[in-house]
């Protein structure tokens, strides 16, 4: 396919996005189907921490909450991934060890992208090497922005062939990207060049994920799956805090993709305080009261 | 089969998309969402009610009364009294009397008061009506609670403020009240046409006999309830209920001014002929055949939600239903099969339950008509398209449809099927698919989508219907006017054009 084929416009009524998504939310979930659906997301979830001030000891921190969210708990489902910058896959590989939590490692000079193409393929292997199981890259959005959609497509072709068998999310810094349309074009992108994922957000620039669009991304992969038969997951990342928002977000999933795409292997968080609202909505389920927060391990 | 012949047929053929059973989504199975039902239990209802006439219940003439069934469960929810002509001349009587007494006389300033008071009573009892309504005609409490209750309540105030401001709306002439309006509203929307009816006759000094369609008079008589709550004059509003016979007594009744229908393009022909001679006015409002156009450059998910709203709000019982989808050859594949998926995703079920998308067919009637449309459509030799969504055993219900492989000259085509059932055909210009949206008897309302605000102008000037959203559907605003072309109607409701069919101008 022609890149001017894949960056065809796809026209996108806002108006009518954001009224999907306002009808999406006025789903009501209750009971069983709440218990679940809080599981199901915290299964989903990429543990983030990418903080300038980041520290071994603050990873390892972490790695011990995505093993053991809550103990009282313990039946509950473990978190996807472990999300950090490159420098720190190695202390998270080794904290990790022995479960089956994927470590994900932000890369290509997040959250910029402002680099060379050769430092962000040497830092993308770099952290394969290291133990990273899946990649988080930027896309270009100077590049993207001004109209040089060969330039963005080639750079992910090549972080895609760099990563080799480890999953590459490809984040569009939606909040960047200043419309719908774009947001659809990059997706568009950024799938046909094989991302496995395509993810929101840095969580560097406000905004960062929202439901709308995580809609329009959503439908962006419908489409693509329509025309392939292949299935790209999807990451929306930043400011999901509460439980409530993270069901609204697996009801969007449900109701455009469907059911086979429910899964961590299709659908993630990238978050970090949404954990402990999920693991305190879980405890609400079965024991009909909330507990205090200091219950819970602010790792 | 060998690799050479499998290369030589993908040439030949080259299908539009993959077909294989990977391509295809799945929305069944995992993570169903538990019931939601909507508390009914603080909801009071009367086992049986009286006529509303002269600001009390009284019991009809002749004593009798007829049950009201909840569609979605079949039993009996209540009954209702049936008037016959000597409850009409009552309530004719009572409604004059209360017009020359006291309402048309009353400073136009009080009268607004009380039609404000009446529309805030609607938002306090929000919940009460919009639970009732899903009951009584079994339309999702969603649409009941988001759409019908918030918008007769929008429309009383609209038409409040209106009330002492007449002589702005018609400048350099004196608005006077005409006298008694006879109002016969059908099931489909039943407060909010009440209020569509009932706010605009009042603000402009009326008083009126309002009757309800026999499924779906337990609104009006709550209605009616409110109406003394907020200590509105006797008379002003008077509620009667019963079937045809009770409709007719009111059209022919030679002491009202006034006959505001909505209903049937059958009955409508009817009432018209009934009306033709009397110096009584008159505003219809009856059937459609919307027509929804596609253009290949339209923003499809959005369109094809559009389309959903258009035709699966409420059953498909809407007057200005987009029943009749037109898309563009280049992108009709697509659209068909979003469409489709996009059923899948529909809850068809218990009205109360919060998450139910389509809920119960008004009645048993009503049902056995669209089954009858499907069974038409497919005799016809359409290709019938159904949701794969579970359904009650017991109650009305019916699947989403939809209908490809049809023309213009197709039964389901051209005539009001008024359920979830949609009919698609495919364009090739602009030009075709306006002609065909155009050729119909009816002209009530249509849909627009295309990127191109120019495309929108000239389409939507040329579509001849009397109302055409572009890039949306089914937006209704109390201060929009509201009606058809055509065998659609006569007159608007609504907005300042609204006011006119209740005045005499000076």
């Amino acid at each position: 396919m022609k890149i001017s084929e894949i960056t065809k416009t796809v026209p996108i009524d806002e108006v009518g996005v954001e009224e999907r998504v306002a009808r999406l939310n006025s789903r009501s979930i209750k009971k069983e189907s709440k218990v679940q659906a809080l599981k199901l997301a915290l299964s989903m979830i990429d543990l983030t921490t990418l903080e300038g001030m980041d520290t071994p000891g603050k990873v390892i921190q972490l790695c011990q909450k995505a093993k053991e969210p809550h103990v009282a708990l313990p039946d509950l489902p473990t978190v996807a991934a472990v999300c950090v910058y490159p420098n720190m896959v190695p202390v998270a590989k080794k904290a990790l060890r022995g479960t089956d939590i994927n470590i994900a490692s932000v890369a290509t000079a997040f959250p910029s992208g402002m680099s060379t193409l050769d430092a962000k393929l040497e830092e993308t292997q770099q952290v394969v090497e290291d133990g990273a199981d899946e990649v988080d890259m930027v896309i270009s959005r100077g590049e993207f922005l001004k109209g040089n959609y060969s330039y963005v497509y080639d750079e992910i072709v090549a972080v895609k062939e760099a990563c080799g068998d480890a999953h590459l999310k490809v984040i569009l810094e939606t909040g960047e990207l200043q419309t719908y349309e774009n947001v659809r074009k990059a997706s568009d992108l950024a799938m046909h060049a094989g991302a496995d994922f395509i993810k929101t957000s840095t969580g560097k620039v406000k905004p960062a994920a929202t439901q709308p669009v995580t809609l329009v991304m959503l439908e962006a992969i419908r489409d693509y799956f329509y025309d392939t038969g292949r299935k790209v997951g999807m990451k929306p990342a930043g400011g999901i805090r509460k439980a409530k928002q993270a069901i609204q977000y697996l009801v969007l999933v449900k109701e455009t993709l469907g059911a086979d795409w429910l899964t961590p292997e299709y659908f993630r968080f990238g978050a970090s305080s949404l954990t402990n609202d999920l693991l305190m909505q879980i405890v609400k389920q079965q024991t009909g009261v909330y507990q205090g927060v200091e219950y819970f391990s602010n790792d | 089969m060998s690799e050479d012949s499998k290369q030589a047929e993908a040439v030949e053929e080259k299908p539009y998309k993959p077909t294989s059973p990977s391509s295809k989504l799945n929305f069944d199975g995992f993570w169903e969402y538990d019931d939601a039902p909507q508390s009914a239990d603080h909801v009071e209802y009367k086992d049986q009610y009286d006529l509303f006439i002269d600001g009390e219940f009284v019991a009809p003439e002749k004593g009798r009364y007829f049950d009201s069934l909840n569609p979605a469960t079949e039993e009996k929810l209540t009954s209702f009294a049936e008037a016959t002509q000597q409850d009409i001349d009552k309530a004719v009587q009572a409604a004059r009397k209360a017009f020359n007494k006291s309402w048309s006389t009353l400073e136009a300033k009080e009268r607004g008061k009380y039609i404000f008071r009446i529309a805030r009573l609607i938002q306090e009892r929000a919940r009460e009506f919009a639970i009732l309504e899903s009951m009584d005609g079994g339309k999702p409490i969603r649409e009941s609670r988001d759409v019908d209750v918030p918008l007769a309540a929008a429309h009383f105030f609209y038409y409040a403020g209106w009330a002492d401001k007449l002589d702005y709306a018609f400048p350099g002439k004196k608005a006077e009240p005409l006298g008694v309006a006879g109002q016969i509203i059908p099931w489909n929307f039943p407060l909010l046409m009440l209020a569509w009816k009932i706010a605009p006759a009042l603000a402009t000094g009326n008083t009126v006999v309002l009757k309800p369609a026999e499924t779906t008079s337990l609104t009006a008589l709550k209605f009616a309830e409110l109406c003394k709550d907020a200590g509105l004059p006797d008379g002003v509003v008077n509620i009667v209920t019963g079937a045809g016979q009770t409709g007719s007594a009111i059209v022919n009744h030679d002491d009202i001014d006034k006959i505001a229908f909505t209903g049937s393009t059958e009955v409508g022909k009817i009432i018209k002929k009934s009306l033709a001679g009397t110096d009584k006015r008159y505003t219809l409002e009856l059937g459609g055949k919307g027509p929804n156009i596609i253009f290949e450059d339209a923003p499809l998910d959005q369109a094809v939600e559009g389309v959903i709203n258009a035709i699966f709000f409420n059953q498909g019982h809407v007057c200005c239903a987009g029943s009749r989808l037109f898309v563009q050859e280049g992108v009709a594949d697509t659209v068909i099969q979003k469409l489709r998926d996009r059923m899948e995703t529909l809850i068809v079920g218990d009205p109360l339950d919060k998450n139910t998308d389509v809920g119960a067919i008004n009645s048993e009637q009503q049902y056995n008509k669209i089954n009858e449309y499907l069974e038409i459509g497919v005799n016809e030799g359409a290709e019938m398209y159904q949701s794969s969504c579970q359904i009650p055993e017991t109650g009305y219900f019916c699947r989403p449809t939809l209908f490809t492989n049809v023309g213009q000259s197709n039964r389901i085509v051209q005539e009001e099927i008024f359920g979830p059932v949609l009919t698609i055909q495919t364009f090739r210009t602009a030009e075709e698919g306006i002609k065909k949206a155009n050729n119909t008897p009816y002209g009530l309302a249509g849909g627009v989508w295309t990127d191109k605000g120019s495309k929108i102008f000239k389409t939507g000037s040329e579509i001849r219907n009397g109302v055409v959203w572009s890039n949306t559907f089914n937006k209704f605003d109390p201060t929009s006017p509201f009606g058809g072309y055509k065998e659609s109607g006569e007159g608007r409701e609504g907005g300042l054009q609204g006011l006119y069919p209740y005045v005499k101008l000076q």
